[in-house]
């Protein structure tokens, strides 16, 4: 048994407490993700098949504002965090407003196919190109172990934004509003609560998530159009692993899986460390088909 | 204060209520009686915008409420207690206080307003921090109404408070619905308690299949043979 682990190299040594460490910090990024989509989906009961796609679009702005442009990077992430907010009223406005009240399907395919559209027009404006930042931010050594700024800092500002948004979805009237409009809909008018403005701040605020999760993101991933792919599916996974519009149980969801991504990817190979989180996921959904944290409906 | 004049609803093509005619003073404590399915918690929801009316005329102090978009309503100082309290049961009785006072002009007095409603139900206070649906119905009772009185309204729609209560408690809640005509609220309060709610309520309006059939003061109401018979069961 011993032996059939040390042969993968994932004996409890340094490397393990490294890949470890490394699944807290990439932890972060993770639950970042899963928090937007889980916003949007407890307060509209749409899930955004297209969520990766806005960070991919807040990335390529990233890109854009500086390559391009020549702005100072802080300003080029103000700006891509406020155009993909932007986008993601749009998204509410325009896409998801329509189907509202239709099927899960037709939410589905509407959301999915503005996924494939994205990558179009992402694809005819940059090509299929990695493109990336060249930003070297380096990393700081422990011992033996490694640890990237960017990962350190993409974990701290994940975090901070998340404290911030339970600050702001527990002191705020519009926040309090924010987490009780799917405990019932039908009341809200009666405490004066306009249900299409909670839909589109809570859009807003989904889409800002997704261009912070871009600024983030730029600091250690290269830029392509089918980015997407790689993120998208893993922030389902955690979000229904957590429980679908449970911002806690994805939370924690986030933690569970970025341990199996790395400490999976640096016993075996990285590509392994996706398998290893799905096949968790498929086991714990056929036990639990809510989820870690949901609710049983 | 509240006047609707021939106001028909209904849900889709069933036609629930027909012509209503009523009219609430202010400083009123007014009673809607009726058998279940008589459309009394229709009226309600006609009256605070949560269903549209489909014809006739409804104004609260002058301004009309057909016009007025839903969330709005609130803002003219209506304030609904549901049927079945429709607290949000995963929020503190805080958080559930906090919604009541959503509109601007009660967000710019929350505290004082809370210190209000505490000072009421000083069970309210020892429960803040608790879920509200894992209260029993009667501290529930209790939230749904102090939820409605923090947004400082003049006209208070009660819809069966006493619903699914024991018989102890629903005491305490018309005692409860005494204490807010006290208070100096005008009150409109649907119930099927006919004996007790017409000991509350000056006047009474009869309704039976959606339409008013009777209206009188409470005492003239209340010694009706029909009403004794059908509502009183005496
Ligand atoms: N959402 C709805 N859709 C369709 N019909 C409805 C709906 N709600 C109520 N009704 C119908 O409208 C009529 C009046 O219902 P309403 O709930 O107003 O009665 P009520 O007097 O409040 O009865 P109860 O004493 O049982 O609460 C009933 O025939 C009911 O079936
Ligand atoms: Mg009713």
């Amino acid at each position: 048994m011993f032996g059939f682990f040390s042969s993968l190299d994932c004996s409890l040594d340094i490397f393990f407490v490294e890949a470890l460490l490394n699944g807290v910090l990439l932890a972060g990024l993770l639950a970042l993700l899963a928090l937007g989509l889980n916003l949007v989906f407890g307060v509209i009961d749409v899930v955004w098949i297209c969520y990766a796609e806005l960070v991919m679009i807040g990335m390529y702005a990233i890109f854009f504002f500086v390559q391009t442009v020549g702005l100072p990077l802080p300003l080029a992430f103000l700006l891509a965090i406020g155009l993909v907010a932007i986008a993601g009223l749009l998204l509410h406005y325009l896409v998801i407003r329509p189907v509202l009240d239709q099927p899960p399907i037709n939410q589905l395919l509407v959301t999915g196919g503005l996924l494939f559209l994205l990558q179009a027009a992402a694809t005819m404006a940059f090509g299929i190109e990695f493109r990336n930042l060249g930003l070297r931010l380096g990393s700081m050594n422990i011992g033996d172990m490694s640890f990237s700024w960017s990962r350190i800092i993409t974990f701290a500002v994940a975090i901070a934004a998340v404290v911030a948004l339970w600050q702001f979805l527990t002191r705020t009237y519009i926040g309090t509003a924010i987490r009780a409009i799917s405990q019932d809909r039908q009341i809200m008018p009666l405490m004066g609560v306009d249900q299409k403005k909670v839909y589109l701040a809570t859009s807003a605020i989904g889409g800002g998530l997704a261009g912070l999760a871009a600024c983030l993101m730029v600091l250690q991933y290269d830029i392509y159009p089918q980015i997407g792919l790689q993120f998208g599916p893993l922030t389902f996974m955690i979000c229904v692993l957590g429980g679908l519009g449970n911002m806690v149980g994805g939370f924690v969801a986030a933690f569970i899986i970025a341990q199996f991504i790395t400490i999976g990817g640096s016993c075996v190979a990285t590509e392994w460390g996706y398998a290893v989180a799905f096949l968790f996921f498929m086991l714990v959904i056929f036990v639990r088909p809510q989820g870690l944290f949901g609710a049983k409906s | 204060m509240l006047d609707l004049k021939g106001v028909d609803a209904g849900y889709g093509a069933f036609q629930a209520l027909f012509g209503i005619s009523m009219r609430v003073n202010a400083g009123e404590a007014v009673a809607v009686i009726g058998a279940n399915g008589a459309g009394k918690t229709t009226l309600m929801r006609v009256i605070s915008g949560m269903l549209p009316a489909s014809s006739g005329t409804m104004t609260m102090e002058g301004s009309d409420l057909r016009t007025t978009p839903p969330h709005k309503v609130v803002e003219l100082g209506i304030a609904h207690v549901p049927e079945s309290r429709r607290l949000f049961p995963r929020l503190s009785v805080e958080d559930n206080l906090r919604l009541g006072a959503y509109i601007p002009s009660a967000r710019a007095h929350f505290a004082e307003r809370l210190d209000y409603v505490y000072g009421l139900f000083p069970r309210l206070k020892e429960r803040r921090g608790q879920f509200a649906g894992t209260m029993s119905g009667g501290e529930q009772q209790m939230c749904a109404i102090a939820r409605a009185l923090m947004s400082k309204p003049k006209l208070v729609l009660l819809d069966e408070p006493s619903m699914g209560l024991a018989p102890v408690i629903v005491q305490q809640v018309f005692d409860l619905v005494r204490r807010i005509r006290t208070e100096g609220y005008t009150v409109l309060i649907v119930e099927q308690n006919v004996s007790q709610v017409l000991k509350v309520a000056d006047r009474a309006y009869l309704l039976e299949v959606g339409r008013i059939v009777q209206s009188g003061s409470s005492a003239e109401l209340a010694a009706s043979d029909e009403i004794r018979k059908a509502y009183m069961g005496i």
